[in-house]
């Protein structure tokens, strides 16, 4: 277990790294003078040439690789150019929205996904399955910004209209630990967005896995000793059924964390996923690398921990 | 009176390609304490006719009766179905590696067959469960109960199951192939421990096997079965000696060293019917060696025959035409001969359509 983690630890750093390369290549090819973007649209050609050399951009570009990854390697991911703070301080603020996102989100999809799915696969054909059917198709299909919409219209204008004011529209976010019941207040719309389209995915995914494992022969073995048929499903069926879930269930919720673009922009969230278009928007290139790595590592953790856990679930899986 | 007493069991699953009747109005008992083996080949119906004792086929079309100590379990809802499975009658499978289940523990699967019909402790049930486990010959009982049924041998999984099985001391130990899935060695050992363990808890059993050299070892008697039909019954040494269909007698020259093979193994000719489509008459008659017109036009009845008591056989051979020897084989051709006329000719005709060149061939 303890070489595993190494292995994959090591595996993981190297996997940023890739990354954090290729950000750096990408930037160097595409972008416009950072020291003129730095300097403003007044600034004199001497200005714009002691900003280029407090910068380093007067060395050989290996040599500005090697003191960009040093920079990363001690935590220094820049300061914004627009924002005129440290990255790292503006990543930390940004990334507790999209950490209330992902918490509520991923436990409403969770339960709705695994219940609709196992719904569907204790009756197969029946109606419910049916109606399950109807609900995957129509979560896969409808956009993450229409729904959102949506539900502002209908849970926040048209309520609010008559009277009911409920939910707030856009652009509110109260952070937890100020005020925890506003706090949810204010997520619930986005978290219904997100969740009832990931919940999909899960139904569907726990329905042909529930419905595969109910063909093993344990599950008729289980039968056999005369199980109730709640037992069967819930001790023996989900227990086996559970691990595709977990692993999809990871990786979901680190994009999540990652930032959720459209989402966060339909509710005017301040998370990492609305910030990286408007730093994109406005050429800040050191929020934009900061918020890939972050993304970035969100992902490679979130994979070493789903393997992890696999492991936990499944006796037959050996780590090493 | 019998301890199960199935009549007339007839099963069907409707599929989209047409309904598969699996099962065509099986008939047998077990009687207490006895050991009856159900032979055949992949499907001739002997896996489906035990599980739907139980009611574990899903999606089946079952009829007929199945009277288990005066109770009808074909008439049983499933809650009460449930308190029969297991306790009453319990069932072990052909491959244990699927039939455990991978994630818990052996002792945790052997407890909750004991917990779920018994009121007992989870402690004083674990308890059991390494007694059982010793009961079945597991060495080091006390650490194996612990194990997962990955890291276990086959046959120390098989003798696990059996162990869960037994853990209720059913009445009727059902066992599906218990031994295909191992080797030689282990499926003899195995059958030994079956057949202990069957004379110290004085339980009856039902082996469904396609192997009858396997049931010979432990079965009182024999029900051979085709397409979902009883082919023959009888006591295993009449089975063995005295054989009246000539299904039973393809399949004792089938078996490596069997005696009337002249040491030559003669396989079966031909493949088991589709049961979507089963023929006409007596459903062996495309692969039988003495198909008469008859048997192509009118399903033989389960009648008995001369092979001793008890000796069924739905055969139109003469009742007295038993036996495994040349001579038996020779009476039974004569029998035949003046008894074949134009169906007979047509069969063969469209086997030699089917393949050019070819004949009926006369395993």
């Amino acid at each position: 277990m303890i070489r595993f983690v190494i292995r994959r630890v090591v595996q993981g750093i190297v996997t940023l790294w890739v990354i954090v390369s290729l950000v750096f290549v990408l930037f160097f090819m595409t972008n416009p003078d950072p020291a003129r973007l730095l300097a403003g649209k007044s600034a004199t050609l001497s200005e714009v040439a002691s900003i280029r050399a407090a910068l380093g951009l007067n060395h050989p570009i290996w040599q500005q690789y090697l003191s960009y990854l040093g920079r990363l390697l001690s935590g220094n991911l820049g300061e914004s150019y627009k924002l005129h703070e440290p990255v790292t301080t503006l990543l930390g603020q940004w990334v507790q929205v999209d950490i209330s996102l992902a918490v509520g989100a991923g436990i409403i999809w969770l339960i709705l996904g695994l219940s609709v799915g196992i719904l569907a696969a204790r009756r197969p054909r029946s109606v419910w399955d049916r109606s399950a059917t109807v609900f995957v198709l129509t979560g896969l299909s409808t956009p993450t910004f229409i729904l959102g919409l949506l539900l502002l219209y209908v849970f926040f204008y048209v309520l609010t209209t008559h009277g009911i004011s409920i939910f707030p529209g856009a652009g509110n976010y109260t952070p937890f630990l100020t005020n925890p019941a506003e706090w949810a207040r204010d997520l619930i719309l986005p978290w219904l967005t997100l969740a009832l389209i990931t919940a999909a995915t899960y139904a569907r995914l726990s329905r042909s896995s529930l419905l595969e494992v109910l063909g093993e022969d344990y599950i008729r073995t289980a039968r056999a000793k005369g199980l109730s048929e709640r037992r069967i499903i819930y001790r023996h069926a989900l227990r086996a059924a559970i691990t595709p879930i977990v692993t999809q269930f990871g990786i979901d919720l680190a994009t999540v964390l990652g930032g959720a673009i459209i989402t966060e922009t339909v509710f005017g969230l301040p998370g990492l996923g609305e910030n990286v278009v408007s730093a994109i928007g406005r050429e800040d290139l050191p929020v934009i690398q900061g918020i890939v790595l972050v993304a970035a590592a969100f992902i490679v953790v979130a994979n070493i921990v789903v393997d992890a856990v696999y492991a936990v679930l499944d006796p037959r899986v050996r780590l090493s | 009176m019998s301890l199960l007493s199935v009549r007339d069991l007839t099963v069907s699953f409707p599929t989209s390609d047409g309904v598969v009747r699996a099962v065509r109005g099986l008939s047998f008992d077990v009687e207490a304490g006895q050991t009856l083996g159900i032979v055949g080949e992949t499907g001739s119906g002997k896996s489906v006719s035990a599980l739907s004792l139980l009611g574990l086929n899903p999606g089946a079309d079952i009829s007929g009766s199945a009277v288990f100590e005066g109770t009808e379990l074909l008439a049983l809802r499933q809650d009460q179905l449930r308190r029969v499975r297991g306790a009453e009658i319990a069932m072990i499978f052909q491959d244990p590696l699927s039939s455990l289940h991978p994630y818990y523990r052996v002792g945790w699967q052997i407890c909750e067959a004991i917990r779920t019909h018994r009121r007992t402790s989870r402690a004083e049930a674990m308890r059991q469960a390494v007694e059982l486990l010793r009961m079945v010959s597991i060495p080091q009982p006390e650490r194996r109960v612990s194990a997962f049924p990955h890291e276990l041998s086959g046959g120390m999984r098989q003798r696990a199951m059996i162990a869960m099985a037994l853990a209720l001391r059913p009445k009727l130990l059902i066992a599906d192939e218990p031994t295909t899935a191992l080797d030689a060695t282990v499926q003899a050992q195995l059958m030994e421990l079956l057949g202990g363990m069957q004379r110290e808890l004085g339980m009856a059993m039902i082996v469904i096997t396609h192997d009858l050299g396997l049931v010979a070892t432990v079965a009182d008697s024999v029900l051979v079965m085709y397409a979902g039909r009883g082919a023959e019954r009888a006591d295993y040494r009449t089975i063995f000696r005295s054989p009246h269909h000539p299904y039973t007698r393809g399949l004792l020259a089938s078996i490596p060293g069997a005696a009337g093979s002249g040491g030559r193994l003669v396989p079966i000719v031909g493949q088991p019917p589709s049961l979507i489509r089963i023929p006409s008459g007596c459903a062996f008659h495309p692969r039988c060696p003495f198909a008469m017109d008859v048997c192509v036009r009118d399903q033989p009845p389960f009648v008995p025959v001369s092979g001793g008591e008890g000796h069924l056989s739905a055969c139109w051979l003469p009742p007295d035409a038993v036996g495994v020897d040349a001579a038996a084989d020779v009476a039974r051709q004569r029998y035949v001969e003046g008894r074949r006329g134009p169906a007979i000719a047509r069969l063969r005709a469209a086997v030699a359509g089917a393949r050019p060149g070819g004949a009926v061939a006369h395993g």
